[in-house]
This record gives C-alpha cells, sequence and structure tokens, in this order.
C-alpha cells in the first residue's frame, strides 16, 4: 500500500506518454485543429459574437470550457498558497 | 507584514499612479472586444495596483483600503459568478457556457453572445485580483 501511489503516478505517466503519440505535429495545416475549425472560428466570429476582437471570441465564447478551466487553475493555485502557507497564529 | 516605506517621493508617485492603473485595468477588462485584454490581463493590473499600495504605503493604510478577507471575497465570488454564468443557459435550454441563452431580456442571440463575453471577462478579472491579491497576503503577513 504504501507503494500504491507511486504505481499511480507511473500508469498516470504511461498514459500520457501513450497519448502524446496521438497529437499531431505542431503547426501541421493537415491537422484536424488547421482545418475546419479555425476556419470556422475566423469566418464567423463577428456574425456569431458580434466581437471584432476574434481573440477574446475565441477564448471567451467559443473555448469558454478552457477559460474556465483556466480561472479555475489561479483559484487553485491561490487555495494551495493559502493552505500552505498558513502559519498559526499563536506566535509570530 | 509590510511597513510603510518613509520616502515622500515613493508615497506621492504611488498615491498618483495607483487609480491611474485601476481606471487602465478597468479599460482592459472593457475594451477587449475591440483590442487585445479581456479578464486577465485587467484583473492582474488591478491585483498589481493594489500589491503597488501594499508595498508603498504599509499594511495598515493598505488593508484599510482592501482587507485581505475581502480580496478572498472577491476572488472566490469572482469564481462563483463564473461558473454561475456557465451554468445559467442550461437551466434555459441551452448548452454549458452557451451566451445565447442568457436570459437577459431585449437582446437577440448575436447580442447576448456580445454581452455574455463582457460579462464572463468582469467575473474573470474579479477572480484573478481577488485571487492574486490573497497569495500577495498569504505571503506577506503574518496573521489575517
Amino acid at each position: 500500500m504504501k507503494y500504491f501511489k507511486y504505481l499511480v503516478l507511473v500508469m498516470f505517466a504511461a498514459v500520457m506518454i501513450y497519448a502524446t503519440g496521438g497529437l499531431s505535429t505542431p503547426g501541421d495545416p493537415s491537422s484536424p485543429a488547421s482545418g475546419h475549425v479555425s476556419e470556422y472560428y475566423i469566418e464567423h466570429a463577428v456574425e456569431d459574437t458580434d466581437t471584432p476582437n476574434v481573440v477574446t471570441a475565441l477564448l471567451a465564447d467559443y473555448r469558454g470550457f478552457d477559460t474556465l478551466g483556466e480561472t479555475l487553475v489561479i483559484f487553485t493555485a491561490t487555495l494551495a498558497c493559502v493552505l500552505i502557507l498558513a502559519r498559526s497564529t499563536g506566535h509570530d | 507584514m509590510i511597513e510603510r516605506y518613509e520616502s515622500i517621493i515613493v508615497d506621492i508617485t504611488c498615491r498618483i499612479m495607483v487609480p491611474f492603473i485601476q481606471v487602465f485595468a478597468l479599460y482592459v477588462i472593457f475594451h477587449g472586444h475591440y483590442s487585445p485584454g479581456g479578464g486577465f490581463q485587467g484583473g492582474v493590473l488591478l491585483a498589481s495596483s493594489m500589491i503597488l499600495h501594499r508595498l508603498s504605503l504599509g499594511h495598515e493604510a493598505s488593508y484599510a483600503k482592501l482587507p485581505p478577507r475581502r480580496a478572498a471575497l472577491f476572488g472566490t465570488s469572482g469564481m462563483f459568478l463564473f461558473i454561475l454564468t456557465a451554468l445559467t443557459p442550461l437551466v434555459f435550454g441551452g448548452l454549458f457556457l452557451d451566451y445565447s441563452y442568457l436570459p437577459l431580456p431585449g437582446l437577440n442571440p448575436v447580442e447576448l453572445r456580445h454581452y455574455g463575453i463582457l460579462i464572463v471577462e468582469i467575473w474573470i478579472g474579479l477572480a484573478v485580483f481577488g485571487c492574486l491579491v490573497v497569495i500577495f497576503d498569504r505571503l506577506t503577513e503574518r496573521k489575517w
């Protein structure tokens, strides 16, 4: 049971390394992300969201779930800071 | 604990700069539709103005302006309201984070998405502002 956490970590690393094989090469023009998806965003962002800044429309609207996760990351980091740096109030 | 920095130049410069940084932060948040910027950047600017205030004027004057507990309240309420805004369209028949189903009267779906982005950016700015000030307070103070 003591080494269970290491087993979990090794299995998680194995899954992550296995998953990297499925990633497309960065900048590959034939990858799914560079295909119809980004073209749709660039062509329809203004008429869909009435927002001239495509980056804002992407981050806050189309990929709002990603932004929610980013905010949650900052929030979790704050919680970790508060909990780790908590000092006892009895002495300085 | 941060003590007040005993210098009239630092004191006056920071007193003048803090409101301008805060106004620029609000500009960055509310002008995110038309220029680079948004909730994260504006929130960091707001937090940096408060940190400058704390560093230059000391904790006593700065905590009177923004108590650490209120900063924590800002951070948590920003996060909570963001999730609430994300969940609201589910109640009114839309998908998660689909702002066109937000219950704001008198707006068509495109305008709703426009204002939905603005609302979400405000909550992000509030959350980032509160969280960064809380981290700074935790690193510098002895007890709440």
